[in-house]
């Protein structure tokens, strides 16, 4: 990206400008997600830097509305934090139980979705899968189709099979997370299986391992990386999902997107904000995962970056 | 085979004496069998849990059996409803106009509408195409069992409404469960009394309108994101991947946060009092008394789903522009091109696949949002999403929902396969 000694003036100034609108596209990125932070600590109801924030002064920031989400909802919010505090918060507390509802619902809609993806990407990656482009077509639609018509869509279906009255829990929602997650974890593990040596698994079953040993000894360490990212975009997907649970989540399911959804939409309060750096953080854990797990199997296939 | 035996040549065996082609036709079989039945339960519980849902939804667009079939909450019990109604709409072709024994047949149906107590579901069928018909049903059947011949002068007694000959058009459609109309009402068209499809009143026309700023805006969006991402992503491809890696974070990071989160962070900068209002203002670019108004309009919705979707523009663009040789701008310039040339002939044409693809994916994705209309569209930033579930929640006109739920589906289909010809879903990436 250097420039040639031999650079008109023109293309100086022009390699430059080019530079500063990529900064600046850049900042329209991220601004958006940092600025946030910030504005959570602030200890006035608003939205905006206020006078004190800009000059640091501490009084300016505090962390009410961290306090907040712990306490709202709670029987006893001002009651001394002892052991029976901390008990009715994680009880009672109204975010604590929308994020166990959503830890709860992303857990078991993650292992399906990757259970029955990885499988199927297996099956799919190999040359003599017959209808694989309508088959694979069928399985990404998930992703392409409007998120509120597969709500409507399982509205109805739910209400006519009476999923509520099978008596499972969540059940509904984690079917419907599972679906929304499988295009991810069938692109992921699709992906880590291109180029795949298919030789390594007719070697080890002409060693004499069975189909299963050999999934498990040969091509599944090959995979893993590919399927823990599938894994972890499914898992987000359905940490992220609102429409779905709004149409087909029972009004006891309540979810941090759906929260959060009621608090934009109802009483905006920067408690949202805090809510938000709290989602941003788990984010930035979760990037940092899948980018080392890229790495890893980038090494491990053998096609590391020059 | 038996040619070759013909031939005189020895037939290739296999070690057991099986005709070697034979065995290859059955090992490839087996294998492509193996290999469909590792797909087979993905694909079944797809089918299950997202295929049919969308398929019986998609049939309430044309299936509407309010007007023809009661179905009782508690026990299921189905009964046909309107049957004497339907019977004298079978007898007389549409346009006769109803007669004594038309209204006779409508005064039996409304007493047994009474005893179903579905009078409310009957004239909301009707409501649907004609405003106003609900409360004449429920009236009308309240009064059912008082109802004396002759019927005609009855009704047109309690309500003169019942002579209207578009009620009667209304009724005669609504009489069968399958009906075209609820496509029609999506595409602001309705029938006349004779049947044929017209425009409806000029101030009713709201769908083709949304369906044309639907699409203005997600053509919008897209030429945005394609203008921004255009330059970042060249950076990113030119430069050692020890810097573009960590580049690409501020690429991916937005990509993996919440959803909601990006619309709250827009809707705390945007707003009156927001950040980017109080910056223009501390900088005496603006007056305080006229900050600008960048949310709950248009504008919110553009900028919000412009940074939203710019990842699924900057990846595959990343993805093509890497791999494309500096030598052959170089090339070009050594031949004597300007920059400007050598980007113009060179440069930019082997981008097309990737600007393709981009476009196509944003465009497909933008069409359909629902979220981030809904909360910094305000009234006129709406998308064809927002009145779907408008319809789903509020207005409570499921087939209408289902039908514009099938127009917005049907052309994401159509562009979704031309993605799919052009592309390639297997080279979708993420990051």
């Amino acid at each position: 990206m250097a420039l040639p000694k031999h650079a008109s003036t023109l293309e100086r100034v022009w390699h430059y400008t080019y530079l500063v609108i990529c900064a600046a596209i850049f900042l329209f990125l991220i601004a958006p997600i940092l600025v946030v932070m910030p504005l959570s600590f602030n200890a006035e109801p608003y939205f905006t830097f206020t006078e004190k924030m800009l000059k640091l002064d501490p009084t300016g920031y505090s962390t009410r509305w961290y306090d907040m989400l712990l306490t709202f909802g709670m029987l006893e919010p001002d009651a001394p934090r002892g052991l029976s505090w901390w008990a009715d918060a994680w009880s009672n507390a109204a975010w604590i139980s929308a994020a166990k509802n959503s830890i709860i619902i992303g857990f078991f809609s993650t292992i399906l979705a990757t259970g029955l993806g990885t499988v199927a990407a297996l099956g799919l990656s190999r040359p003599e899968m017959p209808a694989r482009r309508v088959i694979m077509a069928i399985l990404i639609s998930p992703m392409i189709v409007p998120i509120i018509i597969t709500a409507t869509g399982l509205f109805f279906f739910y209400s006519s099979i009476g999923i509520q009255n099978w008596g499972i829990p969540y059940l509904g929602v984690v079917l419907a997370h599972a679906t929304l997650g499988i295009p991810f974890v069938i692109i992921t593990v699709t992906a880590t299986l291109v180029g795949f040596d298919h030789s390594l698994t007719r070697a080890a079953a002409n060693m004499g391992a069975d189909p299963i040993t050999t999934f498990r000894r040969v091509q599944m360490p090959l995979i893993l990386p590919g399927v823990i990212s599938g894994a972890l975009f499914a898992f987000v997907t359905s940490f992220d999902e609102v429409v779905v649970v709004l149409f087909v989540g029972g009004l006891d399911e309540q979810t941090i997107p759906r929260q959060m959804w009621n608090g934009i939409r109802e009483q905006i309060s920067p408690a949202i904000l805090s809510v938000a750096t709290i989602l941003v953080l788990i984010s930035i854990a979760l990037l940092t995962t899948v980018e080392l797990l890229r790495r890893r199997s980038e090494k491990l296939r053998g096609v590391s970056p020059g | 085979m038996s040619d070759a035996m013909a031939n005189g040549q020895q037939m290739l065996t296999t070690a057991d004496g099986k005709p070697l082609k034979q065995a290859l036709a059955r090992a490839q079989s087996h294998a492509k069998r193996r290999a469909f039945l590792l797909v087979l339960p993905l694909l079944a519980f797809i089918l299950i849990t997202f295929v049919a849902p969308i398929g019986q939804m998609l049939k309430r667009s044309v299936h509407n059996d309010g007007f023809t079939m009661h179905t009782d909450i508690g026990s299921g019990v189905e009964t046909p409803i309107m049957v004497n109604l339907k019977g004298w709409f079978k007898a007389n072709p549409a346009g006769t106009s109803p007669d004594e024994p038309a209204y006779a047949a409508l005064a039996a149906d409304l007493v047994e509408l009474k005893r179903l107590r579905a009078p409310g579901q009957a004239g909301t069928r009707i409501n649907y195409e004609l405003s106003g018909s609900r409360s004449l049903f429920t009236k009308a059947a309240r009064k059912a069992d008082k109802l004396e011949p002759p019927y005609k002068q009855a009704l047109l007694d309690l309500d003169e409404d019942w002579g209207d000959p578009a009620l009667w058009r209304v009724m005669r459609d609504a009489s069968s469960a399958y009906t075209s109309n609820f496509y029609l009402a999506a595409m602001d068209r309705t029938r006349d009394l004779d049947g044929k499809v017209i425009m409806v009143n000029e101030n009713r026309q709201v769908y083709v309108k949304l369906f044309k700023r639907t699409l203005f805006l997600s053509l919008l969006i897209t030429f945005l994101t394609f203008v921004l991402a255009y330059p970042i992503a060249h950076l990113l491809a030119v430069l050692p991947l020890r810097h573009s890696n960590l580049l690409m974070i501020l690429v991916l990071l937005p990509f993996w946060t919440s959803l909601l989160v990006r619309t709250t962070s827009w809707m705390v900068l945007l707003q009156s009092q927001g950040v980017v209002n109080d910056t223009l203002v501390g900088m005496g670019i603006l007056g305080d008394e006229n900050r600008l108004q960048m949310m709950y309009n248009q504008l919110g919705t553009v900028i919000a789903m412009t940074h939203i979707l710019l990842p699924f523009m900057v990846l595959p663009l990343y993805s093509v522009m890497r791999p494309i040789n500096p030598s052959y701008v170089r090339a070009a310039r050594s031949l004597g091109a300007t920059s400007w040339t050598a980007f113009r002939r060179v440069y930019f044409p082997q981008t097309v696949p990737g600007i393709g693809a981009g476009a196509l994916l944003v465009f497909i994705l933008a069409v359909g949002y629902y979220i981030t209309p809904a909360l910094v569209g305000g009234a006129d930033g709406q998308l064809i999403s927002n009145l779907i579930a408008f319809h789903m929640q509020k207005s409570l006109n499921w087939s209408l929902a289902a039908a514009l739920a099938a127009l917005l589906l049907g052309g994401i289909l159509i562009l979704y396969w031309l993605y799919d010809r052009l592309v390639g879903i297997d080279n979708l990436k993420l990051g």
